[in-house]
């Protein structure tokens, strides 16, 4: 049994006399125990609104939620306020992007820290900050018993997310999500967060809800991919699946922008043309139609559904081939 | 730490002796004097320049200066010749400070218990009925002068209704003085009758004089409550699960609390410019009102050193200010 089930989650933004904004539009995925799941897509497709929705942490006035998020036979959007205050930093954790945003500062680490093992396990703070130190040194950071007493300016940016890991963590829940935790990170850092948070996703068995725009990321740490695009999602594999052979025609353009190394010389990048902005709406249209190299006529009159073509799960009326008919084509 | 209050204390030194010159100067200055002020227009020239002589204005003005510093880095700063001849400066500032200090603290104090917590209570319920009443309400308290509201306490609540005191500090006759701020005497001595009744008599000046202070820190604190809601360490305390008051009260009022501090240093600063109208309409014997009547009769000593300690009052105020912005946040005391 899957230990997170999204169904149909939509997210509907209203501001006061503005035109109402659906920034997640009927999202659906499983997250098994221990499984590690990418979210991937570019800026404003909605990553960051269906993991702060998963976490009841969207702004109460202004945002309608709507679908489902069971977590092991609880629907989460049915909870109180103060049941899904229980919940959260006990069964679900999460990491947030810029690290030095995210932690208080006037607060000394070690308080930070220890604050969720108060809330949670009813620790002393005297036992908390003991244990708060243990948990630094667990996630890598030097010398933790004085780093408990210095406050987030006095960290390193690497040392922050790390900091940030361990607040996650601390109580052991059984899922994490993290929210592009590496983005505001140098590239040499990004390298030693990701492997921080496999290693202690594989060592705790726990869940792993990976959001990204880098599918770089996605490949060295996830099993299984959902791609969303315009809040909906248009592909979903599992990992080597979708690398080797992309069939949405969004997946294939990011795989191909990525630089790659065995790339033949001379072979140029192919990034997607135009942005977000040029979207259309996905009511009576494929939202990814005016970007799409592969589009139809009928891709700006009908909404492509959901089906599923062997174990993948594709939204598009005119998919990519498979490399191997590919070859066959170019071959006749 | 200590070096830095130091320093600042030095600067302060600097800083009253160029402002002691330039009240000086700007005092004598003034059309009118001392001389018209005690003796009339109508005095014959004889009397005035005896008087002149007297008070030592005959003589250049720098030579007058250097008399007059010479004579305060002793502590003598002259004796008042208009608010309460015959008596010292320093004796009437002394006797005075404590009234218009007590008065000031009471002040500020109405201001920081209602303006913070209605602050915040707005931010929570931000564009509700709640917000909108209460934040029309800080408009009105700052727009309303300061005299206007005395007279309008005075005449509703001692005049009318009858229920407060309308002047000076103490109707109790035979209270026994230890610190001078009449209330704290009280509570010392035990002499809970007279400690209740110059509070009686504090509680319409300190509202008249307290409602900007109050208004502004209530605006102040809703705008810096409304930005650290916003913030992104409030989201990561929300995802931790944390009760809602832990989050109120260590990540949102403390974070919300540094320009808050600054606004109560400024409006204390700010306060004497109140308390010279407030004392004045509820005959509150402050240094407020020596300084309205030492306008009035002209008293250059006793108006030199109100003003330089007023001065000093305000340095004083915004060095613990600094200090206690220090002691919030982290990122100024471990640099
Ligand atoms: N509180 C909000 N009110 C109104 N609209 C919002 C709000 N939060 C997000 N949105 C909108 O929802 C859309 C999706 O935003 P989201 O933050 O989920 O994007 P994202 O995929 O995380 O992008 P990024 O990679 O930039 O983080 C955006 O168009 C954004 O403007
Ligand atoms: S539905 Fe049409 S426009 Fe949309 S991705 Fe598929 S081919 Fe392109
Ligand atoms: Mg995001």
């Amino acid at each position: 049994m899957a230990l997170l089930e999204v169904r149909d989650l939509t997210v509907v933004f209203q501001r006061r006399g503005e035109q109402p904004f659906t920034a997640v539009d009927g999202v659906s995925f499983d997250v098994e125990p221990g499984q590690t799941v990418g979210l991937v897509g570019e800026s404003g497709c909605g990553k960051s609104v269906t993991s702060l929705a998963i976490m009841g942490l969207l702004p109460k006035r202004g945002a309608t939620v709507t679908g489902s998020v069971k977590f092991e036979d609880t629907d989460l959007l049915r909870l109180s306020g103060n049941q899904m205050r229980d919940r959260r930093g006990r069964d679900l954790g999460m990491v947030f992007q810029d690290p030095l945003s995210s932690l208080n500062p006037v607060i000394t680490i070690g308080v930070q820290v220890a604050e969720v093992l108060e809330r949670h396990q009813g620790m002393s703070r005297k036992k908390a900050l003991t244990e708060a130190a243990g948990l630094l040194d667990k996630v890598g950071i030097p010398d933790p018993n004085r780093r408990i007493s210095e406050y987030p300016h006095q960290l390193s940016g690497g040392m922050r997310q790390r900091a940030l890991i361990a607040m996650a963590l601390a109580c052991k829940p059984r899922l994490l999500i993290a929210d592009e935790p590496t983005t505001a990170l140098d590239v040499t850092i990004q390298a030693q967060i990701l492997s921080l948070l496999k290693g202690l996703v594989q060592d705790t068995g726990t869940a792993l809800i990976m959001i990204t725009h880098d599918l770089g990321v996605v490949a060295g740490l996830c099993d299984e991919v959902n791609v969303l695009y315009g809040g909906r999602v248009v592909e979903r594999a599992e990992r080597h699946e979708l690398f080797a052979e992309p069939r949405h025609p969004y997946t294939h353009g990011l795989l191909a922008s990525i630089p790659r190394l065995d790339a033949p010389r001379g072979e140029r990048l192919m990034p997607i043309t135009g942005s977000v902005s040029d979207n259309i709406p996905w009511d009576s249209a494929c939202a990814f139609a005016p970007r799409c190299p592969n589009a139809l006529d009928v891709c700006r009159e009908v909404t492509p559904e959901q089906e599923w073509r062997g174990s993948r799960l594709l939204r598009c009326h005119n998919p990519v081939q498979p490399a191997a008919a590919e070859t066959e084509e170019a071959s006749v | 730490m200590l070096r830095y209050t130091v320093r600042r204390l030095l600067q302060m030194v600097v800083v009253l002796l160029v402002l002691s010159l330039l009240v000086f100067a700007w005092l004598r200055a003034l059309p009118g004097g001392p001389v018209s002020a005690l003796l009339g227009e109508r005095a014959t020239p004889e009397s005035r320049h005896d008087l002149i002589v007297q008070l030592g204005l005959d003589q250049p003005i720098f030579v007058q200066y250097l008399k007059f510093l010479g004579r305060a880095l002793t502590g003598n700063f002259g004796t008042s010749n208009g608010v309460q001849p015959g008596t010292t400066a320093m004796d009437l500032f002394l006797t005075r400070f404590p009234a218009t200090i007590e008065l000031s603290v009471f002040a500020i104090i109405i201001a920081v218990v209602f303006g913070i917590p209605l602050g915040y209570m707005a931010a929570k319920r931000r564009g509700g009925w709640f917000d909108n009443a209460t934040v029309i309400g800080s408009l009105v308290g700052i727009a309303v002068p300061v005299f206007f509201l005395a007279f309008l306490l005075k005449y509703i609540f001692a005049v009318k209704l009858g229920v407060l005191p309308s002047d000076s500090r103490q109707s109790v006759t035979d209270a026994t003085r230890v610190t001078g701020f009449f209330v704290l005497d009280g509570i010392i001595t035990q002499e809970w009758d007279a400690a209740w009744d110059a509070f009686r008599h504090l509680i319409l000046p300190a509202i008249a004089l307290g409602t900007i202070p109050f208004a502004v820190v209530f605006r102040i604190t809703r705008a810096a409550v409304l930005d650290v809601l916003d913030e992104d360490y409030v989201r990561t305390a929300e995802s931790k699960g944390l009760t809602a008051q832990l989050i109120r009260r260590r990540h949102v009022l403390r974070n919300a609390m540094l320009p808050v501090v600054t606004t109560i240093g400024l409006q204390t600063g700010a306060l004497l410019a109140g308390a010279v109208l407030t004392e004045n309409v509820f005959a509150f014997p402050g240094v407020g009102q020596a300084l309205a009547l030492g306008f009035e009769r002209r008293d250059y000593p006793v108006l030199q050193l109100l003003i330089m300690m007023a001065a000093m009052v305000y340095v004083v105020v915004n060095l613990l200010v600094d200090l206690s912005y220090a002691l919030i946040d982290p990122r100024i005391r471990t640099r």
